[in-house]
């Protein structure tokens, strides 16, 4: 018995409590986030799963009149996409020195960018000259990036209401800001959803 | 924790913890404390499973002669895909998160679950997507392409009903996800501090692998369900071979839910007879280690299994191989199973009360539907069943004999924590009797007409299977009268019942540590753990106890 009490120490509560430092109340919600995190990436490979798979059954892919995809837009989308999920850690650090200004400032600058990523999507979906129903692959883009772009959108929603809760004065230090690590977990994670889909929509 | 509980202290030094009333409008409304969130789910799923199952009795009613003559063409399908959905959805999956909900912190010395609110959001899903099944029946076309949903059937018999179906799926399996994401988290990191993952009961470990298969196959059952939705609603062609979709991919998409969540419905009830047989048995449990990591190879490998549902989909040769070697190795952990619990029992004293009996009714129900299960895993055999009633009676056993009966046992071994009242053992055995007659009676024939022929699914059938079919309908009505027992039992002990003490078992496990019902914070202080979850029978004094009975009263006298 008192070999297995302290293997569980490892993982038990006193782990988490020591790390957070929240006194008698060990705080689950980042490790439950990445748990909620780990079913939503399924759905996404769930999709993809079936993109590929019925990319490889296919005869001709992608299906005979489909036109040409254009690169441009999306790859400088994919840059964007990307380099806000740096810029959003650098306010997590700023949150870690008690710097709430500084935190406001990267994480303003991450819904930007975010935005116009979001408004980049917009525009190839307006200038695309093919449909949601025109053949398989142009369903599987629409509903691929669609979902995806729903993704952002809450990201984006998450940290604008951090931006909002930031304004009290205090709600953010540097030993409690839940809702900073939690945002930039959610936005790392349709970042890399992202590059995923951009590689086998786009490249493959 | 809880924030029902949340309420002003007016004295800042209470020489003892008061502790608020339960209120019987706690249970009608947005809780957030475990205990009654699972009653909730409790009653909610047990609805379900009258109406579900006054469905089941409709169609065998249908069956009870060849002729379409009781639902009739147009109601058959529609009540058939209703059946299976609500008894999955509604009935066996809540039910195992009722146990969960209400066992778990308890049986970790846990105040409540990891999140509250969301465990309440959780449940608060299920009475919706409920009502939006319920309701589906009323449409013009009702859903009826089976609780499998497979296209391009599922396309073409309207659109309003097959809507409101996957609505209500998805619904449920968010439900579910979510419910997951908080066992997973108040499992590893809610227990007492001296209880190692060694020290826990073996429910904890079963819906650990329960949470994990749910995360790893819910969702990608709520992916395939989207496409279908942009297939119905949007006119795209995932599914639809005559856009040049495939509806292949859907049977591949919705099976890798489809077939992990046949373990998890029958893996808690796996967790529950692991803890009920040693208390019953009076002797400890026979292979802890070997009954815990089996249940996470099986949700292991339920996870690489679900093409063997397709052998006739046109799924080529090597990769039927393949499934088909993976389906039976899963025959492993589960005979681990089924031997560790007879080792269990085996030389034990047994109270056969009304739990034991549907414990020991689940081992050899369950038991026959594993082996018929690693009969139609075997490729030419399955070629030969597919689509009988040898699958109908096969999956029964799995879930009736396996689910419903663990579920009985649960709930006849744990009323007395929930309710604070004993229920009635007589009733309880009549319950039982009748059940495995009727439950007997009505499925094991269907194997029968399964291997002469009979397909499953329809409404009309030659008159050659008539007698057998009379002999299942029967049982299925045996099978109705029994809940009555139960039904009866369970409400009038609720008000008149005998009071259960803390611990009318006997039993070790942390649960049994607090009062009957538990008090809202469920421990009225740190409970110890100071023995093993299943050290029945074992002398904790392990010398010879020389003492004469004199020397012994003489010592009691002195401490008095």
């Amino acid at each position: 018995m008192q070999t297995t009490a302290e293997t569980t120490q490892e993982h038990g509560a006193i782990a988490v409590e020591q790390a957070h430092g929240h006194g008698d109340h060990p705080d689950h919600r980042l490790f439950g986030m990445g748990v909620f995190l780990f079913a939503e990436a399924m759905i996404f490979l769930g999709l993809f799963a079936a993109y590929l798979t019925f990319r490889s059954v296919a005869e001709v892919w992608p299906p005979a009149g489909t036109p040409e995809r254009e690169l441009l837009l999306p790859g400088i989308n994919t840059i964007i996409l990307i380099s806000s999920s740096f810029v959003m850690n650098r306010g997590n650090q700023a949150i870690k020195q008690d710097d709430v200004k500084g935190m406001q400032f990267w994480f303003g600058l991450t819904a930007a960018l975010g935005a116009i990523f979001l408004a980049g999507q917009g525009y190839e979906y307006y200038t695309n000259t093919f449909g949601l129903t025109d053949n398989l692959f142009t369903s599987t883009f629409y509903v691929l990036t669609g979902f995806h772009g729903l993704h952002v959108m809450f990201g984006l929603s998450l940290i604008l209401l951090v931006l909002l809760r930031s304004r009290t004065p205090g709600h953010y230090s540097s030993t409690s800001h839940f809702g900073i690590e939690a945002s930039e977990l959610y936005w790392h994670f349709v970042d890399v959803v992202w590059i995923v889909l951009f590689l086998i929509l786009y490249i493959l | 924790m809880s924030v029902s509980t949340l309420e002003p202290t007016q004295t800042p030094q209470p020489p003892q913890p008061k502790h608020p009333e339960r209120h019987w409008k706690d249970f009608f409304g947005f809780s957030t404390d475990h205990k009654v969130i699972a009653i909730q789910y409790f009653v909610v799923s047990f609805v379900f499973y009258l109406i579900a199952g006054a469905m089941a009795t409709s169609i065998r009613v249908e069956l009870a002669t060849p002729d379409a003559d009781f639902l009739g063409y147009e109601n058959y399908n529609g009540v058939l895909t209703l059946h299976g959905t609500m008894m999955i959805f509604l009935w066996i999956v809540p039910a195992g998160a009722a146990f969960a909900n209400y066992l778990i912190p308890l049986m970790i010395g846990a105040k409540d679950m990891a999140f509250p609110v969301l465990n309440g959001l959780a449940f608060w899903l299920v009475p919706p997507g409920g009502a939006l099944l319920l309701l589906s029946l009323l449409a013009e076309t009702p859903p009826s392409a089976g609780w499998t949903s497979y296209p391009p059937l599922s396309l073409m018999t309207g659109q309003v009903g097959q809507m409101m179906w996957i609505l209500a799926v998805l619904l449920l399996g968010t439900s579910s996800i979510l419910g997951g994401v908080n066992f997973v988290t108040t499992i590893l990191k809610m227990r007492i501090k001296e209880m190692g993952l060694y020290d826990m009961p073996l429910f904890c470990w079963a819906m650990l692998a329960t949470s994990m298969l749910i995360l790893i196959s819910t969702p990608v059952l709520a992916g395939a369900l989207i496409l279908l939705s942009f297939d119905l609603l949007a006119g795209t062609a995932f599914f639809n071979p005559t856009g040049g979709g495939d509806p292949i991919v859907y049977q591949h998409m919705f099976w890798f839910y489809s077939h992990p969540a046949v373990y998890i419905m029958i893996l808690p009830v796996f967790g529950l007879i692991s803890d009920i047989l040693p208390v019953h048995a009076r002797k400890p449990i026979f292979g802890y280690k070997a009954i815990a990591y089996s249940s996470l190879a099986i949700a292991f490998l339920g996870n690489i299994v679900w093409a063997h549902h397709m052998f006739t989909s046109g799924t080529p040769g090597w990769l039927r191989m393949f499934f088909m070697a993976a389906t039976m190795v899963i025959a492993v952990p589960t005979g681990i199973k089924i031997f560790s619990w007879v080792a269990t029992i085996w030389g034990g004293k047994l109270r056969l009360n009304s739990a034991m009996l549907f414990a020991i009714g689940f081992v050899s129900m369950f038991l026959v539907g594993g082996l018929s299960g690693v009969m139609v895993a075997s490729v030419p055999f399955d070629i030969h069943v597919h689509d009988t009633y040898f699958i109908v009676a096969h999956f029964h056993y799995v879930l009736f004999g396996g689910s419903v009966f663990g579920i009985y046992a649960g709930i006849y071994h744990w009323y007395p924590k929930m309710v604070g009242r004993m229920l009635d053992e007589t009733w309880g055995k009549v319950h039982f009797a009748l059940t495995f007659v009727g439950f007997n009676l009505c499925f094991f024939p269907m194997h029968i007409l399964g291997l002469q022929g009979m397909p499953r699914r329809v409404v009309q059938y030659d008159p050659a299977f008539a007698d057998i079919n009379r002999i299942c309908t029967i049982g299925s009505i045996i099978l109705a009268v029994s809940t009555l027992p139960f039904l009866f039992n369970a409400v009038y002990c609720w008000f008149w019942g005998e009071k259960a003490l803390p611990n009318p078992w006997n039993a070790l496990t942390l649960e049994w540590q607090t009062s009957s019902p538990p008090i809202i914070e469920n421990f009225e202080e740190e409970p110890v753990l100071w023995s093993g979850p299943y050290d029945y029978g074992i002398d904790s004094e392990p010398e010879e106890d020389t003492r004469s009975v004199a020397d012994l009263l003489a010592e009691v006298k002195a401490e008095m």
